[in-house]
C-alpha cells in the first residue's frame, strides 16, 4: 500500500508537527545554551558579554550545589519507594470484589487531580501545621509533643506530600496491570503449592513489572523538576533545596540567568544520568 | 492412587444453586471424561475436586480420605487449565519445575524429573524457551508437563485441546491417550465435545443444568442413552427424533433412530423424503431429508459413493433392532 507517492505525501503531512514539535524543543534549549555562556544580569546591567564556561564553574563550586542534587535524588527515590509499594498494595487491594468499588476507585484517583500547589497548601496548613493541624491533633491525643514537620522533618514532609499526590497514579497504571492477570495463572499457582507471599512474588510481580518500569521511568521525568510543592512550603530552607529550586533561585532571587542557564544544563545531565541507570535498570522489562 | 468419591456435593452461587446434590464415584486409573454443553456446571464441578471453588455442602473423598477442607495444593491433584496458565515470564524448564521447587525438592531431583517429562512430551529441544516462543500444542504440553512432574493422584484437564486447530487436537488427544495408557493415573477430563468424550473415556458422565444425566462406557451410552438428552447428545451426527403416529407404531411417545442406522434406497423403504442439503465427507455422505411427514429433517448417513441430489425423492428405511424408545416424559422404554 505504501507507495514511495504515499509515503513523501505522508512525510510532507506529518512535517507542521515534527517541525512545532521540533522548535519547540530546540528554542528554549538554544536559548538556555546560549545564556549559560554569557554573564546576564537583567537588573545589573544586563548582557554584559560572553563569559565561556565561569558561569558553570560557579554553578559546581557553590556549596549549595551538591546538596541540591542530593536532595532531587533523595526526593525522587524517597516517593518512588513509596509510591510503587503503596501502589502495589492498593491496586492489589482494589481488584477485589467489594462494594461501591466504582466511587472507592475515584476517591482513590482524586488527589491526582488537586493542583500540586493547593495539594501542598492543604498538608502544610491543615496536617502539618504545628499548633492547628490534625497531625499535631493526633500528636496531642497520644501526649506526645507536636512535631513541626516542614522545619524539623522537612525532607520526610515533602516526600510525603508528593507521595500523596502520585499515588493514584502509580495504583491506577498497577490496577490496570493487576485486571490483566489470567486468573488462571495464579489458579494454576496455587494447585501448584504456591501459598500467597509465593503466588505474589513469583506470578503477580512479574506480570507487574512492566507496569511498574512504566511507574518509575513516568514519574522519575516529573519528579525530577518538582517545584511547586517546595515553593509553597519550606522554599527551599530546611535542605529541601532541589536542583530545579536552586536553579530557580539563582534565576529568580538572585537575577543572575547565566548562572541559572548553566544550572539548567546540569539538570538536564543529571536527568539523563538517571534516565540512563533507570533504562539499565529496569528498561529490559519494556523489550520482548 | 487416585479413587475419587463426591457424596451429595452441592454448589451454589448466592442465591443460584448451580449442581444440585451430586453423586460420583471415579475409579482409581480411570479416564472420566465430563461431557456436556457450555454452561452445564462440568468445569465448575472440576473446580469442586481440584479445590477452586468450595463445595456447598456434600463431601469429597481422595482415596478414601476426607478433601473437603483440604486446601488445592495439598489434594495431591494437578490440573491442566484451559488457557495453559503457564508463567509467561519463564522458560519452560522453570515452568515444569516450578511446582517441584514449591515443594522444596533438591535441585538434583528437580532437574531430574524435568529432564524425565520433556523426554516423554518431546520438550528437550525448547525447556529455554519461554511460552511466548511456542506452538498451541507445544505449550499445551509444556502445562501437561507441569502436571505430570509432581506424579499428582489424579489429572484434571479443563477443556485443554478447546484452543488448538483441528489438526492439532486430534492429534493432543491422542497423545493424551497414550500417556494415561503409560501412566495409568486417575484422569478427569472436562470438555463440550462428544467425540472427544466418545474417543477418549474409559467412563463419561453426561451432564445438564448441574445433573447427571447418565453416566457410563462411551458404547453404553451410544447404545442405550437413558434419556432424550443424552441420546441426542452422543453420537454425530446428532441421533433423529419422531414423534406422533410413528412412535405410537412402536409403542412409544417419541422413538429416536441415529442417522448411521437408515438405509437409503432409490425406489422403497419405509419413509419416503426429498433430500436438502448433503454433506459429502468423501467416506461418508450426510443427506438432509425433509418432507418426510415424521420431522422436520431426518438426517442420514450413506456411504461416501451414494450420489443423491439435491431435490431428489428416496426412501428410508430404519434398523428396526436399533430403534430407540422414549416415554412422555423423555425416558427409555426398555
Amino acid at each position: 500500500m505504501a507507495t514511495q507517492h504515499s509515503r513523501s505525501v505522508a512525510r510532507l503531512m506529518m512535517a507542521p508537527a515534527v517541525v512545532l514539535l521540533l522548535g519547540w524543543m530546540l528554542v528554549p534549549l538554544t536559548m538556555t545554551l546560549y545564556f549559560s555562556f554569557k554573564k546576564y544580569l537583567p537588573l545589573r546591567g544586563g548582557d554584559l558579554g560572553w563569559v565561556g564556561f565561569d558561569n558553570y564553574v560557579r554553578f559546581v563550586s557553590s556549596s549549595s550545589f551538591w546538596p541540591a542534587v542530593q536532595a532531587t535524588l533523595v526526593i525522587v527515590g524517597g516517593v518512588l519507594v513509596i509510591t510503587v509499594i503503596l501502589g502495589v498494595l492498593l491496586a492489589m487491594l482494589l481488584d477485589q470484589p467489594m462494594w461501591g468499588q466504582g466511587v472507592v476507585r475515584i476517591l482513590v484517583i482524586a488527589p491526582f487531580f488537586v493542583m500540586p500547589t493547593v495539594s501542598a497548601l492543604v498538608w502544610k496548613n491543615m496536617f502539618m501545621d504545628p499548633v492547628n493541624g490534625l497531625l499535631a491533633h493526633l500528636w496531642r491525643l497520644f501526649g506526645a509533643e507536636p512535631i513541626s514537620w516542614l522545619s524539623e522533618a522537612s525532607m520526610t514532609s515533602i516526600i510525603m506530600i508528593v507521595s500523596w499526590q502520585w499515588l493514584p497514579f502509580a495504583t491506577l497504571i498497577l490496577l490496570t496491570a493487576i485486571q490483566s492477570l489470567d486468573s488462571e495463572q495464579l489458579e494454576a499457582a496455587e494447585m501448584d503449592g504456591a501459598p500467597v507471599l509465593k503466588r505474589f512474588y513469583h506470578i503477580i510481580l512479574p506480570h507487574l513489572s512492566r507496569a511498574i518500569t512504566i511507574v518509575i521511568l513516568i514519574q522519575t521525568i516529573f519528579l525530577l523538576s518538582i517545584f511547586a510543592e517546595i515553593f509553597v512550603t519550606t522554599g527551599g530552607a530546611f535542605g529541601t533545596r532541589t536542583l530545579t529550586y536552586l536553579i530557580f533561585q539563582r534565576v529568580l532571587e538572585s537575577q543572575n540567568v547565566g548562572l541559572g542557564s548553566a544550572g539548567g544544563v546540569y539538570a538536564i545531565i543529571l536527568a539523563n544520568i538517571v534516565a540512563i541507570f533507570l533504562m539499565r535498570i529496569v528498561g529490559k522489562n519494556l523489550d520482548a | 492412587m487416585g479413587r475419587i468419591q463426591l457424596k451429595s456435593v452441592t454448589k451454589s452461587f448466592g442465591d443460584v444453586e448451580v449442581i444440585p446434590p451430586l453423586d460420583l464415584t471415579i475409579e482409581d486409573g480411570e479416564f472420566t471424561v465430563f461431557v456436556g454443553p457450555s454452561g452445564c456446571g462440568k468445569s465448575t464441578l472440576l473446580r469442586l475436586i481440584a479445590g477452586l471453588e468450595d463445595i456447598t455442602s456434600g463431601s469429597i473423598d481422595i482415596d478414601g480420605a476426607d478433601a473437603t477442607d483440604v486446601p488445592p495444593a495439598r489434594r495431591g491433584l494437578a490440573m491442566v487449565f484451559q488457557s495453559y496458565a503457564l508463567y509467561p515470564h519463564m522458560t519452560v524448564r522453570k515452568n515444569i519445575a516450578f511446582p517441584l521447587r514449591m515443594a522444596k525438592l533438591d535441585q538434583a531431583e528437580i532437574d531430574k524429573r524435568v529432564e524425565g517429562a520433556a523426554a516423554v512430551l518431546n520438550l528437550t529441544d525448547y525447556l529455554d524457551r519461554r511460552p511466548g516462543q511456542l506452538s498451541g500444542g507445544q505449550r499445551q504440553r509444556v502445562a501437561i508437563g507441569r502436571a505430570i512432574v509432581r506424579e499428582p493422584a489424579a489429572f484434571l484437564f479443563d477443556e485443554p485441546l478447546s484452543n488448538l486447530d483441528a489438526a492439532l487436537r486430534v492429534g493432543m488427544r491422542l497423545e493424551i491417550s497414550e500417556l494415561h495408557e503409560r501412566l495409568a493415573t486417575t484422569m478427569i477430563y472436562v470438555t463440550h465435545d462428544q467425540v472427544e468424550a466418545m474417543t477418549m473415556a474409559d467412563k463419561i458422565v453426561v451432564l445438564q443444568a448441574g445433573v447427571i444425566e447418565q453416566v457410563g462406557s462411551p458404547l453404553e451410552l451410544y447404545r442405550t442413552p437413558r434419556n432424550l438428552f443424552v441420546a441426542g447428545f452422543i453420537g454425530s451426527p446428532k441421533m433423529n427424533f419422531i414423534e406422533g403416529p410413528e412412535a405410537a407404531k412402536h409403542g412409544a411417545h417419541t422413538i429416536g433412530i441415529r442417522p448411521e442406522h437408515i438405509a437409503v434406497s432409490e425406489s422403497e423403504g419405509d419413509w419416503s423424503g426429498v433430500v436438502s442439503v448433503s454433506e459429502h465427507l468423501g467416506s461418508d455422505t450426510f443427506f438432509h431429508i425433509h418432507e418426510t411427514g415424521l420431522a422436520e429433517t431426518i438426517t442420514v448417513r450413506a456411504d461416501g459413493e451414494v450420489g443423491f441430489r439435491h431435490g431428489d425423492r428416496i426412501h428410508l428405511t430404519p434398523r428396526a433392532d436399533v430403534i430407540h424408545r422414549f416415554n412422555a416424559k423423555g425416558l427409555r422404554i426398555e
